[in-house]
């Protein structure tokens, strides 16, 4: 039971990446595939900009979160992953470089075709390629060892293809979703009608491939099939298909609010449906339990999970509200009333502050640099942070001679 | 535990779970983790540092009505949330590195260390979400809340750094584990990482450092316009925070970076021998100024008598250990670690200086300094830094080569066994040539865009004028 935790914590940060951060690549992938003519094209991709903008950098974090609880609770199939798939691993890597550095010029840039290009191109290899590396792992071709399975045909194959597939299908049909609710909230009627005929079709077309990919996997994993066709795999199966053709009547009724969480619903039943019928073999050879760290690891990782999720859960609460509310929204607002201005008042203070820089400065200097135990030199930093700061507040304060 | 009772385990280590593989191109493989580092370690400072500026010149701005403290953390703020952008790439990157490059490390002993990492993507998560409410939320929070929310962002800089550089200090001096079959078992994660007496100097020395760098980068920009006749009251402040950050901290490194010696005498020693070029263990040893080992000890090099043991020990009879007392395969590259060593502080000494005049001046004087040189000097400073910076992860890093983790595991037998290294390296050469080019016309970009005109900045709030220096 503790063993599979960490791999409860993975699929729910997988799922929350596929859902947040695949949206993002989507919205690239969109700037891409827009048709009718160059106006359209700028539209989208200004919208797809300003859309994405606020929340980018936490969706990426989600990713970060799923390797490092990978190596910590199951180092051994983290290293024999990492080795063979090498390949695909590495272009997902140099496509996050690319498109963060997309991300970063592309408000300072109107209208840079090579850039924006780079951004549509990493937006779609960075899915593709980690949707193989998913696909690699689930058909079983990934062998216990440092880069003992192949460099090329551990990847290069049936399921790990069409999952790849899978995957920048499943980020163009959530970002077609996310950016038609976004457009009615920026009251721009073209951009909604566009993006809600893309979601439809994006729609059908992920559930086509999804039932393609179903079959295909019949073929090449019959053991990952068998895992979708019985319990809790089977159910998982329904939901994402339920919840897909729930999206696309409420996508059809323009009701966004509730299709941005079927949508999302039916992506994450997917990943936890992997979970489900994968269970319990992580690698040939290597069950979860084989592959878990010591009961130690385990419970820090759980432990330190809990104590994050307090905080992180309502921060991310607070992003998404203020961003879903506009509040983050470029558009300019009446800012709040300034402070009154007041007289700048450093003069008063800087004696008793130049004394309590002085008095760290010694008592820094001193315990750091003569000290011999942690508490000596616990307190020798602090006098020297407390100097520092004493004495940068009063170069910058300082009033003019 | 004793270094000998390691190798003791090392011997009876038989087969790992993920064995050591043939790998002909580790050299490599070392370059490509070390270019990766050397790209994300000062975008660190910036995520380090610069919310704790943005957030005093916010601060400011509501003590004192000041709207020039509110430009400038406005305007501060972009470049720090592209420089935070980056920032989360680039890390990213490093995280799959880790198990592209090592696997075997990380599957013998991500268990012990790998905790580290899930804390700190948790205080990356914490940044990432505030960095956004306070940049996007400029002119839509209400002031007071608006500063609330950039302090997270500070705190996470603070704990992100904490965390790694105790996966760092863990490698360097490992505890909290026992080793059978080449593997970390019975890990004690919260031990090992936080029980450990070898990372705290590190991460003070680092976060130090942060601010040096990130000051002095981000004066030289100011200093460079300040000759081309841009030097209103605007680009006066700017220039005066940033580089009062770096100089209070530039002259207290030295003091901590003193304890940083004293700790890697104690529980590293031969790293420190390479650092100083010590042959053989020396009762009252010299330090050599410059000079180049020559396999036993520093020739033309200028030697001053017992003042490494007086650093080393505080004490000029005290005995340091030499390379020579283990054999030639566990010694670093002595020439490497000595001259990164030597760079870091002779820069460091440098950046002291400059410091201290920049201090005395604006103290005496109550001004800023005014002479062309001095300018020049702080325009130098900047990349300086960086090099101070990088020398002194070189030091650390290849100082504790031959082994990834100290005296448990070889470096060698960490290495992927995956073919492909040398294309990996080109690529992410050329990826990242690229990226600074980008970058660096961004910050051009960015430092062109005019100041609102509707505000008159060189009006003090009490209505005197500044004046230029």
């Amino acid at each position: 039971m503790l063993t599979e935790i960490p791999i409860i914590f993975i699929l729910l940060g997988l799922a929350a990446y596929t859902v947040l951060a695949g949206a993002d690549f989507g919205a690239g992938f969109w700037t891409l595939v827009a048709g009718g003519g160059q106006e359209s094209r700028a539209a989208t991709r200004d919208h797809a900009r300003h859309a994405m903008g606020p929340v980018w950098e936490a969706n990426h974090v989600w990713l970060i979160f799923v390797l490092v609880i990978c190596w910590t609770a199951y180092p051994v199939a983290f290293g024999s992953i990492a080795s063979t798939l090498a390949v695909p691993l590495f272009v997902a890597a140099v496509g996050i470089i690319l498109r963060g550095a997309a991300y970063v010029l592309r408000p300072q840039l109107q209208d840079a075709r090579a850039v924006e290009s780079v951004f549509a191109l990493s937006s779609i290899l960075t899915p593709f390629a980690l949707g193989t590396v998913v696909g690699a792992i689930a058909s079983g071709r990934v062998p216990v060892g440092n880069a003992k399975g192949d460099l090329v045909t551990s990847w290069l194959n049936p399921t790990p293809l069409m999952i790849g597939t899978l995957a920048v299908a499943t980020s163009a049909y959530l970002a077609a979703v996310y950016l038609a609710a976004d457009a009615v909230r920026f009251g721009e009627r073209a951009l909604e009608r566009d993006f809600r005929t893309r979601a439809l079709w994006a729609g059908v077309a992920t559930g086509a491939l999804a039932l393609a990919g179903l079959l295909v996997v019949r073929v090449d994993a019959p053991s990952l099939w068998a895992g979708f066709m019985r319990g809790a795999g089977l159910v998982m199966v329904i939901v994402s298909g339920a919840a897909g053709l729930a999206t696309l009547v409420l996508v059809r009724g323009r009701r966004y609010g509730p299709a941005r969480l079927s949508a999302a619903l039916a992506v994450a039943a997917i990943v936890a449906g992997w979970g489900v019928a994968q269970r319990p073999v992580l690698l040939p050879g290597l069950t979860i339990e084989q592959a878990a760290a010591g009961r130690a690891t385990l419970m820090a990782v759980i432990v330190s999970v809990a104590i994050g999720a307090v905080v992180l859960i309502p921060s991310l609460v607070l992003l998404f509200g203020l961003f879903l509310r506009g509040h983050l929204d470029a558009a300019p607002e009446p800012r709040g009333h300034a402070p009154a201005a007041r007289p700048t008042s450093g003069a008063k203070r800087i004696r008793p502050v130049a004394a309590f820089a002085a008095v760290s400065f010694l008592v820094g200097v001193g315990f750091t640099f003569f000290g011999d135990h942690g508490w000596s030199f616990t307190v020798g930093v602090a006098g020297l942070v407390a100097c520092a700061g004493a004495t940068f507040f009063l170069a910058v304060t300082l009033p003019r001679g | 535990m004793s270094i000998t009772a390691w190798v003791g385990c090392l011997v009876t280590a038989g087969g790992t779970p993920i064995s050591p593989a043939e790998q002909e191109f580790v050299f490599l493989a070392r370059q490509m983790q070390a270019l990766s580092l050397a790209v994300h370690i000062p975008l660190v400072c910036f995520g380090i540092a610069f919310p704790v500026l943005v957030l005093f010149a916010e601060w400011r701005y509501l003590r004192t009505g000041d709207v020039v403290y509110r430009v400038l953390a406005k305007r501060w703020s972009k470049v720090m949330l592209a420089l935070f952008a980056l920032g989360v790439v680039t890390g990213t990157i490093l995280s799959f590195e880790f198990g592209l490059l090592w696997p075997t490390f990380m599957a013998s002993f991500g268990n012990v260390f790998g905790l580290g990492f899930a804390l700190e993507g948790f205080s990356f998560f914490i940044e990432a979400i505030f960095i956004a409410i306070y940049v996007y939320g400029w002119d839509r929070l209400p002031p007071r809340l608006h500063l609330l929310c950039g302090v997270p962002v500070a705190i996470a800089g603070v704990t992100g750094s904490l965390f790694v550089i105790a996966v760092n200090g863990w490698m360097n001096h490992p505890s909290g584990f026992t080793l059978r079959d080449g593997r970390a078992v019975a890990a004690d994660p919260w031990r090992a990482l936080f029980g450990n007496p070898f990372f705290w100097h590190e991460w003070v020395h680092m976060y130090f450092a942060a601010f040096i760098v990130a000051g002095f980068l981000l004066a030289g920009p100011y200093a460079w316009g300040r000759s081309r006749g841009r030097w209103g009251r605007y680009e006066r402040l700017a220039l005066t925070i940033a580089l009062a950050a770096a100089a209070v901290a530039a002259p207290l490194q030295p003091v901590i970076g003193d304890w940083a010696g004293r700790e890697v005498a104690r529980l590293q020693p031969v790293k420190l021998a390479a650092m100083e070029g010590l042959g053989p263990t020396t009762s009252g040893a010299a330090l050599h100024l410059l000079g180049w080992y020559d396999g036993s000890e520093v020739v033309d090099g200028v030697a001053i008598p017992d003042l490494l043991s007086l650093l080393a020990f505080h004490d000029p009879n005290a005995t340091v250990q030499g390379l020579d007392t283990v054999p030639v395969a566990d010694r670093p590259p002595v020439n490497t670690v000595r001259f990164a060593f030597q760079a870091m502080v002779g820069i460091g000494s440098l950046l002291a200086l400059l410091s201290v005049i920049y201090l005395y001046v604006r103290f005496r004087r109550r001004r800023l300094p005014t002479s062309r040189w001095f300018y020049r000097a702080v325009i130098a400073a900047g990349p300086l830094s960086v090099v101070a910076l990088i020398a002194g992860w070189i030091t650390t890093e290849v100082g504790r080569q031959p082994w990834i983790v100290y005296d448990v595991l070889r470096t060698s037998q960490a290495v992927t066994g995956a073919r492909g290294i040398p294309i990996g390296y080109g690529t992410l050469v050329v990826v990242y040539l690229c990226l600074a080019v980008a970058l660096a016309w961004l910050l051009h970009r960015l430092s062109r865009v005019p100041l609102d005109p509707g505000l008159d900045l060189d009006l003090d709030p009490d209505g005197q004028a500044g004046h230029a220096d």
